[in-house]
This record gives C-alpha cells, sequence and structure tokens, in this order.
C-alpha cells in the first residue's frame, strides 16, 4: 500500500512538472531583465485582483488575463507612469473590483465599519447583561432555610474532594 | 415558548440574508462603463484585413457589440442565439474576436455561420482590456450618441435577449 502512495505521488509528480512547464511555456510572461522594474510590477500585481479567478491576485495568478494585465502594469511602468496612473487605468476598466484592497466609499461603507459596528453592539449587550444580573442578585433576599441549604451542597462539594 | 422566539427571529434574518447572497453572481462584475462613452479603437476586419472598423462609423445608430473567440467554449453556446437575433432584429451586431487566431476564427464562422455584420481582430486583446472585458463572452449594448447602456457578462441566454437587450435597444431608438 505504502509503495502504491509512493509511486502514484511519484507519478503525479512526473505529470505537474512538465505540465506546468508547457502552462509556462504558453503564456511566459515577458519578465524583463530590470530587477527594480520587476519588483514594482509584482508591488503593483499584488494589488491588483484577477478577475477571472476572482480570488487570486493578478501576480499569483496564470490566466491569460492575469499575464496580460502584468503586461500592461510593466509596459507603463517602463514608460515610467506612476502607481497611482496605473491603478486608475485598471479601475477605469474594470472597476473598484480590480483592486484587490477595497477602497472606503460610500458602497464599501458597512464592509470597513460593520465589522467594529457589530463588535461595538456585542459589547454594549454584554455590559448591559452583566450590569442587569448583578442588580438582580443585589435585589435577591434568601431565607435562612436556603442558605443553610447553599452551605450544605458547599460543604458536601469540599468534602468530596 | 418565548425564550425561542430571538433565536428564531436571529435564525429567519440569517437565512434570508443567506438566500441573497446564494441570488448573487459574484462573476457578474459591476462594469465602470454603463453610462460612458464606449472605448475608441481602431482594428482590422476579420477577413477583410486592408479594412478597418472604428465605433465612430456607427454613430447615430444604436449597436450591439459582442465579444467572442473560436477558442472559447461558452461562444457555442451562446452563437444560435446570435444568429437568430441577427436574422429577427435589424440592428446591427459587431463582433469584436479576442485574441484569436484569424484563421481560426473565420473558419468557425463558417461552421456556424456568421451573424455580425462585421467582426474584427483583436488579436493582442488590447480592446479588450479597453472595455474591461475578462469573461468572453460579453455583450455591450451602445447608443446613438456612443455611450455603453448594457454590458451582460458571459453567454447570452434566450431571457436576456428578450427581457434586457431587445426592451433596452427599442428604448434607445425611439
Amino acid at each position: 500500500m505504502k509503495y502504491l502512495s509512493i509511486l502514484l505521488t511519484g507519478l503525479l509528480f512526473s505529470f505537474a512538472i512538465p505540465g506546468s512547464g508547457f502552462a509556462q511555456n504558453n503564456t511566459a510572461p515577458t519578465v524583463s531583465d530590470n530587477p527594480v522594474l520587476e519588483k514594482k510590477v509584482l508591488e503593483l500585481a499584488n494589488e491588483l485582483r484577477c478577475l477571472v479567478c476572482q480570488n487570486q491576485t493578478i501576480a499569483e495568478s496564470n490566466a491569460d488575463l492575469a499575464v496580460d494585465l502584468k503586461n500592461q502594469v510593466r509596459q507603463q511602468l517602463s514608460e515610467g507612469r506612476s502607481k497611482q496612473e496605473i491603478l486608475k487605468y485598471m479601475t477605469e476598466r474594470y472597476g473598484d473590483f480590480v483592486l484587490y484592497k477595497p477602497p472606503f466609499n460610500a458602497s464599501t461603507l458597512m464592509l470597513w465599519v460593520g465589522p467594529f459596528l457589530l463588535m461595538l453592539l456585542g459589547l454594549i449587550l454584554l455590559v448591559r447583561q452583566i450590569k442587569q444580573r448583578k442588580q438582580e442578585l443585589s435585589q435577591e433576599t434568601f431565607s435562612a432555610e436556603d442558605i443553610e441549604r447553599a452551605r450544605q451542597l458547599l460543604d458536601r462539594k469540599l468534602g468530596n474532594q | 415558548m418565548r425564550r425561542y422566539l430571538l433565536p428564531f427571529a436571529i435564525f429567519l434574518v440569517l437565512l434570508i440574508f443567506l438566500g441573497i447572497g446564494l441570488q448573487l453572481k459574484p462573476r457578474e462584475v459591476p462594469s465602470p462603463f454603463i453610462g460612458k462613452p464606449a472605448p475608441m479603437f481602431n482594428l482590422p476586419v476579420l477577413g477583410k484585413e486592408q479594412t478597418s472598423f472604428s465605433p465612430d462609423q456607427m454613430k447615430g445608430q444604436v449597436w450591439v457589440l459582442n465579444v467572442w473567440a473560436s477558442w472559447c467554449a461558452a461562444c457555442r453556446d451562446e452563437h444560435p442565439l446570435l444568429v437568430d437575433f441577427a436574422k429577427t432584429q435589424s440592428t446591427p451586431l459587431i463582433g469584436l474576436d479576442y485574441k484569436d487566431k484569424p484563421e481560426a476564427a473565420q473558419a468557425w464562422l463558417k461552421q456556424f455561420g456568421d451573424p455580425y455584420q462585421l467582426s474584427v481582430s483583436d488579436i493582442k486583446g488590447q480592446v479588450g482590456i479597453d472595455y474591461g472585458v475578462y469573461g468572453v463572452p460579453e455583450t455591450f449594448v451602445i447608443d446613438r450618441s456612443g455611450v455603453i447602456r448594457l454590458k451582460h457578462i458571459g453567454p447570452l441566454t434566450k431571457d436576456a435577449i428578450e427581457k434586457k437587450i431587445i426592451p433596452l435597444i427599442s428604448s434607445l431608438q425611439s
């Protein structure tokens, strides 16, 4: 059984490696040999969403469009455009959704503020509950009989240990 | 009994929210182009490469731009509807052949029928980027003054054509 699984894993890898190599060949981004530029490209690519595979950035994705957009970023950076200009270029075409970090505006207000509002609400409810409970306890009166019973129960518990 | 009322109410609210969540289509990103002028381009016409087409030529009429490609499987599903649309509607239908080989595209049209008044070849996909295309097929309805009025992402359906596109076109034409 063990050998079989090793064999299977081996098989999987032997397929995976040339497979991915092929995909890379197909969509190989034209990486420039300027490391400073590449670093900037990667930085921007990490802030842009791949719209085909929505939970990835274009830096992570090998989808055709992601490669195209990376090339677009690279080209515009090498032409001396600023980060803001490129982000604007992308949002003009794909909307705010293309930004991996959503901007703070009217439509995303609840997204940013919502969790804090919920936390505040929870805190208010908690404090109210605690206060109410305290008040209820302080108003509670116990007869001598109750107290005696409680003491007996407590003593028995201690005795057991 | 009353102590169950609040959790039950919360459960109901949650259920409604989850229900709404299921109806959403996260793949359909709202387009920033609605109400904006259609981006300009000038591309060679598929099959007649010496001539070119620009959206400027459509000024004064309502038209439909359909992004397609021969490698796109969903385009094949949509295609009969477009053929039907071209037969029954007089609205010009222009194709944008996105990141495709012109020979493959022409063979595809020959096989499945050509509903387009003309198609343009966007071999590098630059015009696709300018139109914010991310899921071929996509369809745009553009009005007389060249403003994009509707963007449909993914294959058109009979429902979408009959309930969205055709009513919009006739309201734009009147």
